[in-house]
């Protein structure tokens, strides 16, 4: 075989925790941060942290998980964390990447596998720092892992519409009002398959849930394992900005994917696996529970009417039954009309 | 005035062993980062700026240096990437033009933030619209008021030197800062000439490695970098930033010191370099290669019997504001040429011209009249002839004719 001039690197093959009692206890995300109660995405800043271990560098790029966690001397973080522009994720990590691996080859820094994550908000990620990302995700030889935790909106601004955010979605962008009952009528961006699709030689990409916590650990680890540029979506009930009792956040992640809103699946090497209740769901053994027992449970969809909960079911179905790869990529052999209810 | 060269396609295979080169002032700077075993560069297109990063680019081909090179998807990327890389230790070189280097504003704002020490090149570009390619100061001086340091230079030589020294100023331990070094798009970036090229040995002497030190982002140094303050601590952060700009002028005058010593060449007054001013009567005052016509000019009128003298300011930040009001303050009239606009600005004038007032304001003791002169715009060239009636402006403010403080060099009705 002919040389590819790629120089991939070794990492630090974190092999997965076996159960949660083989979870280490220490942790690298610990008190300091002033995130609100029962804030799932500060529980995937706690989950990723354990998962990658002390030898790692963590971008953390503007959002919730920067405001609200580092406030000037209270920091949370246990391993190095720098702040990150809210659309340089995906530059951050090349930076510190290539600065590591150059460092280490000219012999000014010990040469070892150092995990590098830069982590976004779906504001972050799927708005202003898609262009960054995606570049990051063409580089074969610098390992580094992209963390997307998704609480579908500009959560610590005031929760405004991200690219994200759902259809119909109450923030404080789209209120609804006397004449428009629905003022954000665009669907959520699918963003785990525009990196997997887009981005041929990237090695892994996935989708986690904070109410899998183990599973999204062991995902981490293997997209920090795996070598090269890596990206994860991760989704973050968020009380605030959907507008729900704290106590429900767990049961909120479930009933995401429980409803097929939110397809768990990861993508190695190109080869699709879906699992936990995502792959029951695509092999006909657990019947898909209806929306509404979602949507209903949160303030952030309290103005849908029925016309408004159907045609969400509609998309999520049609998620399920017409798209070529179900509940990942949207393609379909034939097309059908999309007609939104009228207001 | 100098001619424009596009980049040769074939680049001569220049040996830097104490060796003299025709090259262009990218092509010096190219080199000079190789000299300096930069680690990180990254690299987007725009015009004129570029030439820089094609010729690294073919550098690291040949095995000549060593770094990593990647090409970004934008500025905004560009500048992200080295603005990390070196907080994790690497020294870092990047660069842009005109409306690219505004494209990456927002990470040109966070980097002197940051106390982080990049280096970057701008070729000075007019700014969009109407897209013209040639020489503007303004996408540079956008970056004034923000912490970053700002030179010009005039010549190839001068950009070789300078990107020497600005890695040994920015990397100083007392600034940790940004440097950017400018260019005149075409005129200095495209434009070849012999360049005295210094030895690997010498630069090693003169250029440490850089050492973030208890600032470095790494595993066996747990920090958190840049948290989240509001108006509890700002203050005493901005005056932080602050406080390093009161020392750069020190900093600066030790590091030409030091160069001079290594490399023997010599530089003089850094901030400003004097031309046939010694028993002028007035002076013009400008940055970057208007010093080539300008010296022409200078000469031409001197054998008219004009007695006036050319100042080239070399560092706009810092801006050795009481030193420079202190040498012009025994000239009967000043006339300063700005490649820029500031729009709205007091006496709508140009931005050095606006500067210089206020230096001479407070500085001088005898307040001589400053007119502004606002020319070379989208890379026109400024004439000899335009300098010498810019001169005959301000040699009729020094006899106390009233001049209007803002006059547009070469403007057609």
């Amino acid at each position: 075989m002919s040389t590819t001039f790629i120089d991939e690197k070794p990492t630090q093959n974190l092999e997965a925790f076996k159960g949660v009692k083989k979870v280490p206890h220490e942790e690298y995300y610990t008190s300091g941060h002033r995130t609100c109660q029962a804030c799932e995405s500060a529980q995937i800043m706690k989950l990723m942290a354990k998962a990658a271990g002390p030898r790692t560098i963590v971008l953390g790029s503007t959002g919730c998980m920067y405001v609200a966690n580092t406030s000037y001397y209270a920091t949370p973080w246990g391993i190095p964390w720098m702040h990150t522009q809210l659309g340089s994720s995906g530059s951050g990590a090349l930076g510190v990447a290539a600065a590591l691996r150059v460092q280490m080859r000219k012999g000014f820094m010990k040469d070892e596998p150092i995990n590098v994550i830069a982590f976004c908000g779906d504001g972050g990620g799927a708005d202003m720092g898609l262009g960054a990302i995606s570049a990051t995700m063409t580089h074969p030889d610098y390992n580094l892992l992209i963390l997307m935790y998704d609480n579908e909106s500009y959560a610590n601004t005031d929760i405004q519409i991200s690219g994200t955010s759902p259809y119909g979605v109450n923030t404080s962008f789209s209120t609804p009002g006397k004449v428009k009952r629905i003022m954000h009528h665009r669907w959520k961006k699918n963003v785990a398959p525009l990196m997997l699709v887009g981005h041929p030689t990237c090695k892994y990409v996935g989708t986690i849930s904070t109410s899998y916590p183990l599973q999204a650990m062991n995902n981490i680890r293997k997209a920090l394992s795996i070598g090269g540029p890596t990206f994860i979506h991760c989704l973050n009930p968020c009380p605030k900005g959907w507008d729900f009792d704290p106590v429900l956040s767990f049961e909120l992640g479930e009933l995401a994917v429980n409803t097929g809103i939110w397809p768990l699946y990861e993508v190695e090497n190109g080869k699709i696996k879906l699992y936990g209740k995502t792959e029951q769901i695509a092999n006909g053994r657990f019947k898909r529970l209806p929306v509404r027992d979602y949507l209903l449970k949160q303030g952030r969809f309290a103005h849908f009417v029925e016309d408004d909960i159907e045609y969400f079911q509609s998309k999520i179905d049609e998620m399920w039954n017409k798209w070529l790869v179900p509940g990942v990529i949207p393609l379909q052999k034939e097309l059908d009309a999309d007609v939104p209810p009228a207001n | 005035m100098a001619t424009l060269t596009m980049p040769v396609q074939e680049k001569k295979k220049v040996k830097i062993e104490d060796q003299e080169a025709l090259i262009t002032g990218a092509e010096a700077i190219a080199i000079a980062c190789k000299l300096a075993n930069v680690d990180v560069v990254t690299a987007y297109p725009i015009r004129p700026y570029d030439t820089v990063m094609q010729y690294i680019s073919q550098l690291v081909a040949d095995g000549e240096m060593d770094c990593e090179y990647i090409a970004a998807e934008g500025e905004h990327s560009q500048f992200e990437i080295v603005k990390h890389a070196s907080v994790c230790g690497a020294r870092v070189f990047c660069g842009s033009s005109g409306v690219g280097w505004m494209y990456a504003m927002e990470a040109l704002t966070v980097t002197p933030a940051l106390r982080v020490p990049m280096v970057a090149m701008v070729g000075n570009r007019a700014l969009d619209d109407p897209g013209a390619f040639g020489v503007e100061h303004n996408d540079a001086l956008a970056v004034r008021d923000l912490g970053w340091l700002l030179t010009w230079v005039d010549s190839a030589q001068e950009a070789l030197d300078t990107a020497l020294i600005a890695y040994r100023v920015a990397e100083d331990r007392r600034m940790f800062v940004p440097l950017a070094i400018s260019c005149d798009g075409a005129f200095l970036t495209h434009s070849q000439a012999l360049v005295k090229i210094p030895s690997a040995e010498q630069v090693k002497k003169f250029l440490p490695r850089y050492d973030r030190g208890d600032l470095l982002l790494h595993p066996d140094n747990v920090i958190s970098v840049a948290p989240q303050a509001n108006e509890d601590w700002v203050t005493e952060i901005r005056r932080q930033n602050y406080a390093v700009t009161e020392r750069a002028s020190d900093v600066i005058r030790e590091v030409y010191a030091e160069f001079e010593h290594i490399f023997g060449r010599k530089y003089g007054n850094p901030f400003f370099e004097e031309y046939m001013t010694k028993d002028a009567e007035v002076v013009l005052l400008g940055m970057g290669t208007l010093s080539t016509p300008a010296r022409v000019a200078i000469r031409k009128m001197r054998e008219e019997g004009k007695k006036v003298g050319f100042v080239r300011l070399r560092w706009f930040r810092p801006f050795a504001g009481p030193e420079i009001a202190k040498c012009l303050e025994r000239f009967k009239a000043i006339g300063v040429i700005d490649r820029d606009f500031s729009f709205g600005s007091p006496n709508l004038s140009g931005v050095v011209a606006t500067e210089l007032r206020s230096a001479m304001y407070t500085g001088s003791a005898t307040r001589p009249p400053v007119l502004g002169f606002i020319g070379g715009l989208g890379g026109r060239e400024i004439t000899v002839p335009d300098l010498e009636k810019v001169a005959d402006s301000v040699f009729d403010a020094a006899k106390g004719i009233a001049q209007p403080l803002t006059q547009w060099i070469g403007l057609r009705g």
